[in-house]
């Protein structure tokens, strides 16, 4: 069968249930893809040798009552994986083989999928280029000089450049949906609370949440009916009625209301962005479901408020990172000289500089001004969405303020790098669901993304509404497999 | 009845100096596992034997509560009359050091688990009120050993993140006596409760001293100075010493005393600067993200009320009611629940026919002097209680007099033998048959017949002499009231 790499993850399932294909044709498939697109740099580290014998081995005995029969998965490098090198992107963990898996992993191999390495990202996952991971930045399979967003970069490409079927990325401040958008794939930020933060290596706590990443948003939903699960090693974790998200997917989404925030109308966005956004509202229309202008007033304030919260809570979650108990150590004179070097020599600019922002929001005497100012207009945003869902059932807005940017373009000004995040973070400080889909192309050709806002365990209803969308939009990625030689 | 504890002031030249303290105590939860993970916490184990992926703090390790440690910090807050918190807060307080895994220690800063509460101790003549601030709960850090390499420390992460509870007192303690009191009765409560074992050798009970002095009579509070990590009674009494000395002689000298962090050193006796209050560390503490608020609820909190037992105070009033015993003495009974328990079980099995107070003389005599020449506990005390009864019972009925029950006592220890199968094979039973008394004193009244008419003559501190003579004769086993009352008769 030719152009496996073309199919998507359901219908690899269903031809390796019909036995049309083993999971070893579908994995040889997307290892010789992979191994032909070093130039993307998705990969920091591969496993495509057991990835194999695993296949093998799942041929001899398929158990295709599993929900990913032998299918071959790379994930995020952010993901614990046993005996597999973790690496977050940094320097500091270059030599990280975890001991344990995460849950979020764990939950998809359970459903017989097979590991095929570790995807790329920006350290730590605090970029939304993937510039700022140690191994390289990630090209993206839509042109040679475009970032392909991140920090899930590695995983947006491996998705868009079809190295792997499905991905699992992170989402902090729209690490997931912004390189989704980017790439021109679907992807999906939970509800903080559904997905296990046991064993993904933290960015910022509060906010961190893995999601999958996928060509459609069956398979999305598919994926993402594997990794939710309640698990009480997270105590963020939620217990709540998931739902058989593939199965209940339906894309009869008449009489829905659908919020339009004037607020996302944001100053300097390109026409484009204004354009594509008023062509999905009429496809919300043409589906049968309303739209409704609604106002989310502190819009402006979620991203300088992401911006405390989200470096605050790193700068804490980082400091394990000393150099005394695991991966990289520089020799010092003494302890301090140690942790100085250990650290500076370890972290890349980026990362040291929310360490720093952090650090300085958390310090005696900018404490209230900053971290506690914020997390109290993070309830404000909070409420402003709960104010919403009382007249509708999600919420409609660009995926990001722009297409794609060049790389090396925003690399010298964090500022313009941050915004953006400005129509993702609102989502991740409210703790909801968010899932990007892409929705057309700009000028240049370069896909752009509506993103779909959904209530606290929604997903179910930002799936339908994102899959009857989808049905409309019709999108096809232009992907010109520049990069194979 | 009325007399005074003296106060304990420090003297220089006219003017007269109060002493000031407020303990922090760190108290260990008495606990199978950890607060945040479920690693063992025994004590004494190989380093690095009872650590997990959580407490050595590896990349996507979460913190999960350990319900039965918060139990354990809510029946202390009951023990020391404390409010007990609903909602409280989980705090990383940041900073670096080589045995702390995470680069932050989980404690509880806003929003501590236990609030204000209130202990009394009992001072020779009065009893003190002293103030509970609060109780919160924290990981105690690993431990960094710096004497087996000249090169290198070595880290040991067996304590890191076992659980603290730390009891915040008022500044309401005045002297070294009373500190001595206040954490004695801390620790009894926390053993009556089973919520530490209060052992400072290993390092359960430790604490920092807040020391600061201020004229006789002033209402002001002096400038303090933290003197960290004291782990034992007597090093925190001469810590408390030196500072306060050290503090009233810079007032003296017209200097001012500076806010700051000391170390006690044991070897040389005194306090030394560990930082000002300009280096003081800046925690940066703040809500950890990993943790939800703790929540409990009112029927939580009444089940483990009607779980907490009669404690020390409750215990000592009841002792002098019931018993009829002193303040004095139910004080020491109380003080240890160890030492309560076996006096409880002594009482129950003297039966009905019982005498409590000959039983306490001989807990706080005879046995507390074999367990002080043992070095033993007095939950292994080489005689039960049961047997401690038996000989108790046999000096009340007379089987023994006082004097042979101490031989009697002497061979129960080996062994925790039977008092009453060592008197019959021993045959130290008294003699109490009259007339075989009757005839020893008749002969010993004849061999002395001058002595005798001495005595009557009016010399009468022969008496003695002839109770003496009796006594000898019958091998000490002749019951002493008898002879009295008969020699009286006889002479």
């Amino acid at each position: 069968m030719s152009d496996i790499t073309k199919q998507s993850l359901t219908e690899l399932v269903e031809n390796i249930k019909n036995k049309k294909l083993s999971s070893t044709d579908v994995t040889k498939a997307f290892i010789d893809r992979s191994e032909k697109s070093v130039e993307l740099n998705a990969y920091i580290t591969n496993d495509f040798t057991s990835a194999l014998d695993k296949a093998k081995k799942f041929d001899q005995k398929p158990n295709l009552d599993l929900k990913l029969p032998g299918i071959p998965m790379a994930v995020k490098d952010l993901f614990c994986t046993k005996d597999i090198k973790t690496t977050a992107g940094s320097k500091i963990l270059n030599n990280f083989v975890p001991t344990y898996e995460s849950t979020v992993t764990e939950n998809i191999w359970n459903e017989g999928a097979i590991l095929l390495g570790k995807l790329n990202c920006d350290e730590f996952a605090m970029g939304s280029s993937n510039e700022t991971s140690f191994f390289g930045n990630v090209q993206s399979p839509i042109d040679k000089n475009l970032v392909p967003g991140g920090s899930s970069g590695g995983s947006a490409s491996a998705v868009a450049g079809q190295l792997t079927p499905v991905t699992i990325g992170t989402d902090t401040g729209g690490s997931i949906r912004q390189p989704a958008s980017f790439t021109g794939i679907v992807g999906l930020k939970p509800t903080y609370g559904s997905c296990s933060r046991y064993g993904i290596v933290a960015f910022a706590s509060s906010l961190d949440q893995a999601g999958p990443m996928a060509q459609n948003v069956k398979d999305c939903a598919l994926l993402h009916e594997v990794i939710s699960s309640y698990d009480p090693k997270d105590s963020t974790s939620i217990e709540f009625k998931r739902n058989h998200y593939s199965k209940e997917l339906t894309n009869n989404i008449k009489g829905k209301k659908i919020g339009i925030p004037k607020e996302y109308r944001v100053d300097g966005m390109p026409k484009e962005i204004e354009d594509l956004w008023q062509k999905g509202i009429q496809y919300i229309k043409d589906c049968g479901a309303e739209t409704i202008d609604i106002s989310l007033p502190n819009t402006s304030y979620a991203l300088p408020t992401y911006y405390i919260v989200a470096p605050a809570e790193a700068s804490s979650n980082l400091a394990r990172y000393d150099g005394v108990k695991y991966g990289f150590r520089a020799k010092g004179e003494n302890l301090i000289d140690m942790y100085e070097k250990t650290r500076s020599e370890g972290f890349g600019a980026e990362v040291q500089r929310r360490i720093m922002i952090g650090t300085y929001v958390l310090s005696s005497g900018y404490y209230d001004a900053y971290y506690l100012k914020a997390q109290k207009v993070r309830k404000l945003i909070k409420n402003d969405f709960d104010e919403a869902y009382k007249k509708v059932d999600a919420i409609l807005t660009p995926s990001t303020p722009s297409s794609a940017f060049k790389i090396g373009e925003k690399t010298n000004d964090p500022v313009s790098m941050y915004l953006n995040d400005i129509f993702t973070v609102p989502v991740n400080l409210a703790g909801l669901p968010g899932i990007s889909i892409p929705a057309g192309h700009d000028s240049k050709g370069y896909p752009l993304g509506l993103q779909i806002i959904g209530k606290a365990f929604d997903e179910q209803n930002i799936l339908n509404i994102a899959y009857a969308m989808e049905e409309k939009i019709n999108f096809k990625n232009k992907i010109t497999d520049w990069w194979i030689k | 009845m009325s007399k005074k504890d003296s106060e304990y002031l420090i003297n220089r030249k006219d003017n007269q100096y109060e002493v000031v303290i407020g303990l922090e105590v760190h108290a260990q939860v008495l606990s199978e596992s950890k607060l945040f993970s479920t690693s063992a916490t025994k004590f004494g184990a190989e380093p690095n034997t009872q650590v997990s992926l959580v407490d050595a703090a590896f990349p996507g390790m979460l913190p999960v509560i350990n319900e039965f440690c918060v139990k354990q910090a809510i029946k202390t807050g009951i023990g020391l009359n404390a409010k007990i918190n609903k909602r409280s807060v989980f705090d990383r307080k940041n900073y670096f050091y080589a045995d702390l895994p995470q680069g932050y220690q989980i404690s509880q800063f806003k929003d501590p688990i236990v609030g204000e509460g209130k202990v009394i101790l009992d001072m020779p003549n009065s009893q003190k009120e002293v103030g509970i601030e609060r109780l919160h709960l924290e990981q105690d850090a690993g431990k960094s050993i710096h004497d087996l390499d000249l090169q290198n420390t070595f880290v040991d992460l067996n304590r890191s993140g076992v659980a603290l509870m730390e009891i915040v007192s008022k500044p309401d303690l005045r002297s070294p006596d009373e500190v001595n009191a206040y954490i004695k009765k801390l620790r009894s409560i926390m053993r009556y409760l089973g919520t530490c074992d209060g052992n400072m050798q290993e390092g359960s009970l430790r604490a920092d001293v807040n020391v600061s002095v201020r004229p006789k009579g002033s209402k002001e509070f002096g400038t303090r100075c933290e003197i960290k990590n004291v782990n034992s009674i007597k090093f925190m009494q001469m810590a408390i010493e030196y500072e306060a000395n050290r503090q009233v002689d810079l007032i003296e000298e017209g200097k001012t005393i500076d806010q700051e962090t000391r170390l006690f050193d044991t070897k040389k006796n005194e306090t030394r600067s560990m930082r000002s209050k300009e280096d003081a560390h800046d925690y940066r503490y703040f809500p950890d993200p990993d943790l939800l608020p703790l929540e409990v609820s009112e029927k939580f909190i009444e089940e483990l009320k009607n779980d907490i037992p009669e404690l020390p105070d409750d215990k000592k009033k009841r002792f002098i009611e019931e018993f009829k015993l002193s303040s004095y003495e139910a004080n020491i009974l109380v003080s240890d629940i160890d030492t309560a328990k076996y006096f409880e079980e002594v009482v129950a099995k003297m039966g009905k026919n019982k005498d409590i107070k000959l039983a306490v003389n001989w807990i706080t005599g005879e046995l507390f002097a074999v367990l002080n020449s043992k070095g033993l506990e007095i939950s292994q005390s080489p005689v039960s209680a049961k047997n401690f009864a038996i000989l108790i019972n046999l000096i009340k009925n007379g089987t023994i007099s006082g004097k042979i029950a101490k031989t009697v006592f002497e061979l129960m220890i080996d062994g925790d033998k039977d008092p009453q199968k060592i008197v019959e094979e021993k045959g130290l039973k008294q003699q109490s048959d009259p007339k075989a008394l009757e005839a020893l004193i008749d002969k010993i009244i004849n061999d002395n017949r001058e002595k005798a008419i001495e005595y009557k003559q009016g010399k009468e501190k022969l008496f003695g002499f002839f109770v003496g003579q009796a006594m000898k004769a019958s091998g000490g086993k002749a019951n002493p009231q008898l002879i009295n009352e008969i020699l009286k008769k006889k002479l």
